[in-house]
């Protein structure tokens, strides 16, 4: 039974992809840099270029960390739900299988944080 | 001739037992309909021990005995400006946070608690509920009269209940209690009165009230000893309603436990707050949270779940991860705290270098490792480019609420993903707790309100931090972010008369061994 309830209960999702004005639910977390205490949420476009998603949506949450200037973006590890992801830069989000509420995870070989230590 | 003075058992048996009666022409499962849908059997109501006794005349004399006393201490209190003697003005930070989180939560107990009063088939538990339901009012009641004693001189406390509504972080207190009361009557007092007031009740009450007391906080302390012995009594509700269930039919076994998992790591989440209160927000700390969650949990809950073991009742599901965490949940709290400082109701700031020694004694092998290079990079940030915060709002774990922060249990470097599918939509979630709880539910919990959903989809005021805000009722500058450059701050100084660099001095962390 989806719910303990008295009668056939059915409840409408919150966060339902139309709830968002046109935009989409994406996750974006930065392995091993937890001075950002955990993955941010961003209403994006679903047609939105990877590109511009690393060119200008990224550096909004990220830039203010002393290891985002050191990036080698061609080296960057990307994992999208769970699964190792190679990135279509001029492709939108949506049609390489970015979906409402997808995690975009990225690891950044050699940049560990702070200290080496994931902050 | 005079009426014969009834003894304390005969007292009870008329004043309890006594009061229910078999219904004749309506069926029982009509009056109470809510007594079998959750799968548990009772077959004999009357088999439910009370061990207070407690009549509702003697309840009404203790109870006013109680009031009286602490009005005059809170009276007392106002009148010699009390709120001077805390040890330092961060510590009220502290009591914003409980009061605008739990204080709310104290009136939701007094309405599940007349809730499941309502549906109980037995006399015994109804009479129990119906007490605590008062209690719990009561308790709300005194608490509101110490917000209202510190909202004369801090920020912070001037709309709490409509914070509590709609605040991103008590979105975590509050949808707990939301879904504990939207189950039914007998997982409400599995979830309240036993996994929280039971197992887990000592980890919010003793080192918060050993905490004001040892802060000076003498208003805390006494709602904290007024509420104590009505507290005992509501744990013995919990285990008595554990117990009931159990002995009744052992098809019920199951259902208790499966309670009992989900309630264990649904409070156990809810904790994560007060870990932060007790290792960053105490200006004198009581003892850390690892040390409390090794007396209290450890060590006084294995010895509950080895006593419940002769029911085949197991230790909660994922304990072991809570051992783990230890070492981490409140360095990762507060770190998140300090990440959106500009969005919250109180006020965050770095631990002073004493307060990092302290830690480093206390976490050694994590402190230095892990989380120091977070703080000290900070504190740098803050002298060089101005005080530090996280530009971007959080992921929220689906289920507890609470920002995705925590870390795989073993590996302290790496967020700990997991998520479900249901209905061809995709769920997250914190940890395999939270997650199992989801799956077991999913149409209650992908109803959630998640903060942070709520405002991309406009429905909290605007897309702006500032719009959020005043949609919270708090006023930017001055409710939020950095505590050295608060107003709560600068007045603490004037009335203290004290010059800025003394104010560093005065307060050191202390521990109380």
């Amino acid at each position: 039974m989806p719910v303990q309830a008295m009668y056939d209960y059915r409840a409408t999702p919150a966060d339902r992809q139309e709830n968002f004005h046109g935009n989409q639910l994406v996750y974006i977390g930065w392995d091993q840099h937890l001075m950002f205490c955990s993955p941010v949420c961003l209403p994006l476009p679903p047609d939105m270029p990877f590109r511009d998603l690393v060119r200008d949506v990224l550096p909004g949450a990220y830039a203010t960390h002393p290891d985002w200037a050191h990036i080698d973006w061609d080296a960057v590890e990307w994992n999208v739900d769970g699964e190792p992801f190679v990135p279509d830069m001029d492709a939108g989000l949506a049609d390489q299988g970015i979906g409402h509420k997808s995690v975009i995870r990225f690891r950044t070989p050699g940049l560990n944080g702070i200290g080496g230590v994931a902050t | 001739m005079a009426a014969k003075r009834l003894n304390l058992r005969e007292k009870y048996q008329k004043f309890t037992r006594d009061l229910a009666w078999e219904p004749t022409y309506q069926k029982k499962s009509d009056i109470f309909p809510q007594t079998e849908f959750e799968g548990i059997h009772i077959h004999d109501w009357d088999k439910w021990e009370d061990p207070f006794r407690l009549t509702v005349d003697a309840y009404w004399k203790y109870q006013a005995e109680k009031e009286r006393k602490l009005y005059s201490i809170i009276d007392a209190f106002s009148q010699n400006n009390g709120q001077l003697n805390v040890t330092d003005a961060r510590y009220v930070n502290a009591l914003k946070l409980f009061l605008t989180g739990i204080s709310p939560l104290e009136y939701a107990a007094h309405r599940g608690f007349a809730m499941a009063g309502r549906q109980f088939g037995g006399v015994g538990p109804q009479v129990a509920c119906q007490m605590q339901s008062i209690d719990e009012l009561r308790h709300c009641q005194t608490q509101i009269h110490t917000i209202s004693q510190y909202n004369k001189y801090f920020n912070g406390f001037h709309d709490w209940n409509h914070m509590h509504q709609r605040v991103w972080y008590l979105s975590v207190p509050k949808s707990f209690f939301d879904d504990a009361m939207s189950a039914g009557p007998f997982e409400f007092v599995t979830a309240i009165s036993f996994s929280f007031e039971y197992v887990l009740t000592n980890l919010l009450f003793m080192p918060f009230m050993s905490g004001a007391a040892y802060n000076g906080d003498m208003a805390t302390v006494t709602f904290g000893f007024s509420a104590q012995s009505d507290e005992s009594r509501h744990m013995t509700l919990g285990l008595e309603v554990i117990k009931f269930m159990l002995e009744q039919d052992e098809r019920n076994v199951p259902i208790v436990q499966k309670w009992i998992d989900k309630w264990f790591w649904r409070g156990y989440r809810l904790l994560s707050l007060v870990s932060m209160m007790m290792d960053y927000m105490l200006p004198k700390r009581v003892m850390s949270w690892k040390e409390a969650w090794e007396m209290y949990f450890e060590e006084n809950g294995g010895a509950l779940f080895e006593d419940l073991s002769r029911y085949g009742i197991r230790m909660p599901k994922y304990w072991e991860v809570s051992v783990k965490e230890k070492e981490h949940l409140s360095h990762q709290l507060w770190a998140t705290f300090h990440n959106f400082g500009h969005a919250a109701a109180f006020h965050t700031w770095i631990p002073e270098e004493s307060e990092m020694q302290w830690l480093s004694e206390k976490y050694p092998d994590t402190f230095d490792k892990y989380y120091r290079p977070r703080f000290e990079f900070w504190r740098q940030h803050t002298k060089e480019k101005g005080r530090w915060y996280n530009p971007t709002l959080p992921m929220l774990c689906q289920t507890c609420q609470v920002p995705m922060l925590f870390t795989e249990p073993d590996d302290p470097t790496q967020i700990c993903y997991r998520s479900s599918q249901y209905n061809g939509e995709q769920y997250h979630f914190c940890s395999d707790g939270c997650k199992d709880i989801f799956d077991d539910e999913p149409e209650k919990y992908v109803q959630a309100w998640l903060p942070v959903h709520q405002i991309y989809q406009g429905n909290c005021g605007g897309a702006s931090i500032p719009e959020v805000l005043e949609y919270y009722h708090l006023v930017d500058g001055q409710d939020n972010k950095e505590y050295l450059e608060s107003n709560d701050r600068a007045n603490w100084l004037r009335w203290k008369g004290m010059a800025d660099t003394e104010a560093d001095r005065e307060v050191q962390a202390v521990v109380n061994e």
